[in-house]
């Protein structure tokens, strides 16, 4: 009996503790959002996307995530076949490059925040080299391009490693011979990569493409500690509508929303990067 | 710079100038924005809002001072502390036994159970302490260190789980049953046998979870009003506080990460290699 019962007395407590704390509090979410006080209804939402703030926040959080995503890819991309072709001082280079994984957002922002702000390093830089004569305000309203690249650049910073990780694993599953047998045929390193790398390297490019997208869409603190709130998304607004302006319905609805492009674009990742029934590395 | 580093075509030893050349550049990438918040923190707090900047630290501990003597800044660091340790026990008491039956049993329902705990990845985690807030102040844990590292521990377990089901399996079943025959029964195997070789990567997985807490800022932001920890503090206290202020609480905020990180670098890739799967 007890071989037959153990595996689920096992998982138990982690069933019940997401059940409770995972599944519950997504219908509380669901409910919040689609109740109005009377009965349900699309009215939080309506009064959450008619609020002049949300096309902004809404367009800020996709466009920091296309551009973001995209050239973390590339890099994530490019470091990991870097490190796979080192010999000597891998662990070194792959520790100094992990770093940023075990940096809060918070922190990170207020790290760009040192480059950015108006006694900053970036304006120091730029004394130092002649090109102004008294520093300028980087961070401000005038400036909303600039504001847009300072938050991209910390976030590329930051979040870069977690898909370094993800994708320095999965290169590692990979066989050597493929590679061989291309050298054998005559493939060069492009070739190789192109051919071989980056369609056995799908499930990982996918797994790190879902993680980074959501929490891309969840961007929060860098935002808070760069932009204030020159730069609304779509969290800062969860956050203000819970907070400064005490509605839960609505905070909630903006959750919902955040849930379902995230949602989306997990499908849609999930379904491009698929690998075909029956292929195994 | 992709090709530089993988073409074939130039001399060899022009390509291998490039990739070294390549690999500093992204190594002060990353630890360029580092050091210049280590020259803020270790500047006094004069040196931090004047201009233009040095760019050497001056040692000069002021700016440190200020910030544990500014006002809720111990208490809130503090309850990080207690927040992170929490969730650490937490997350591995709970997902270590799934973990182990993950790798060891075939059970019925057991894809149904993975597609739930790579479902929490799936979603944005944080979102869900707008319910739990409501949810907390009925039941009393609202504002409470336990009700945060009970949502902190959702974030971590999913994690906790992957990493022991990766850790268990590169464990052979042999050594187990060669200690039932031996006269263990399953229980006395596992700590006699099993303990002993997973504890590092156990301990790994309990300081990713630790960060994982310790790094936190949304629920932590709405969860906490009173016991804040460091990062909701810091984040209520963006607007106003002073420039060392935010940069010593950057800096407090890094420095056990870069441990952390240190500590577990050898598992990070075990981590990460099965749970792709």
């Amino acid at each position: 009996m007890q071989a037959r019962y153990l595996p689920y007395v096992l998982i138990a407590p982690v069933s019940v503790f997401l059940g409770l704390f995972f599944l519950y509090p997504f219908y509380l979410v669901a409910q919040t959002a689609f109740y109005d006080g009377a009965g349900w209804s699309l009215k939080n939402f309506q009064e959450v996307t008619s609020y002049w703030k949300f096309p902004i926040s809404f367009k800020n959080t996709l466009w920091l995530a296309a551009v973001v995503v995209p050239i973390q890819l590339a890099l994530a991309l490019l470091m990991a076949t870097m490190v796979n072709a080192m010999k000597k001082g891998r662990d070194l280079v792959l520790y100094i490059w992990t770093i940023p994984l075990g940096i809060s957002d918070l922190a990170a922002g207020i790290i760009w925040l040192a480059i950015f702000e108006q006694s900053g390093f970036l304006n120091s830089m730029m004394h130092g080299l002649g090109f102004i004569d008294r520093p300028t305000a980087l961070i401000s309203y005038q400036n909303p391009a600039l504001i847009f690249v300072a938050i991209a650049l910390a976030e590329i910073w930051r979040a870069t490693a977690i898909m370094l990780v993800i994708l320095v694993a999965g290169i590692g599953l990979i066989p050597k011979e493929y590679y061989e047998a291309a050298q054998v045929f005559g493939a060069g390193r492009w070739k190789q990569f192109v051919r071989i790398t980056l369609p056995l390297l799908r499930p990982s490019l996918s797994t790190a493409l879902v993680l980074r997208v959501i929490l891309a869409f969840e961007v929060f603190a860098v935002v808070q500690a760069l932009g204030g709130t020159l730069f609304p998304v779509l969290m800062s607004e969860t956050y203000a509508y819970q907070f400064e302006l005490l509605n839960g319905g609505a905070a909630a609805s903006v959750a919902l929303i955040i849930l379902g492009i995230s949602i989306a674009s997990t499908i849609v990742i999930l379904r491009v990067l698929r690998v075909p029934k029956g292929a195994t590395i | 710079m992709t090709m530089a580093a993988s073409a074939p075509r130039d001399p060899r030893r022009t390509g291998r100038y490039v990739y070294a050349t390549a690999v500093f550049l992204l190594c002060a990438w990353v630890l360029g924005p580092l050091y210049l918040l280590f020259v803020n923190t270790l500047s006094s707090p004069e040196a931090v809002n004047s201009f233009p900047k040095a760019y050497v630290p001056e040692f000069n501990f002021e700016s440190i001072e200020f910030f544990m003597e500014f006002a809720g800044m111990t208490s809130a660091l503090w309850n990080s502390i207690q927040v992170a340790t929490l969730t650490m026990i937490m997350s591995i008491l709970v997902g270590a036994p799934a973990g182990y039956a993950l790798s060891r049993f075939d059970f019925k329902g057991k894809e149904t159970f993975r597609i739930l705990i790579l479902l929490t990845r799936a979603f944005p985690l944080p979102l869900l302490a707008l319910p739990l807030a409501v949810l907390f102040i009925r039941t009393g844990l609202d504002d409470t260190i336990f009700g945060l590292a009970l949502v902190h521990t959702t974030l971590a377990v999913p994690f906790a789980v992957l990493i022991t089901f990766s850790l268990f399996s590169g464990i052979p079943m042999e050594l187990e049953e060669a200690a039932w025959t031996l006269g263990c029964n399953r229980l006395t195997a596992f700590i006699k046998v099993v303990l002993p070789l997973i504890l590092p990567g156990i301990t790994a997985s309990a300081i990713f979870a630790f960060v994982i807490s310790w790094n936190e800022v949304f629920a932590a932001a709405v969860l906490t009003i009173e016991n804040r920890t460091l990062t909701a503090f810091l984040l209520q206290n963006l607007d106003t506080s002073a420039l060392h202020l935010k940069f010593a609480g950057g800096f407090i905020l890094v420095v056990p990460a870069l441990i952390f990180i240190f500590a577990v670098r050898k598992y990070l890739f075990a981590m990460w290699g099965i749970a792709n799967r």
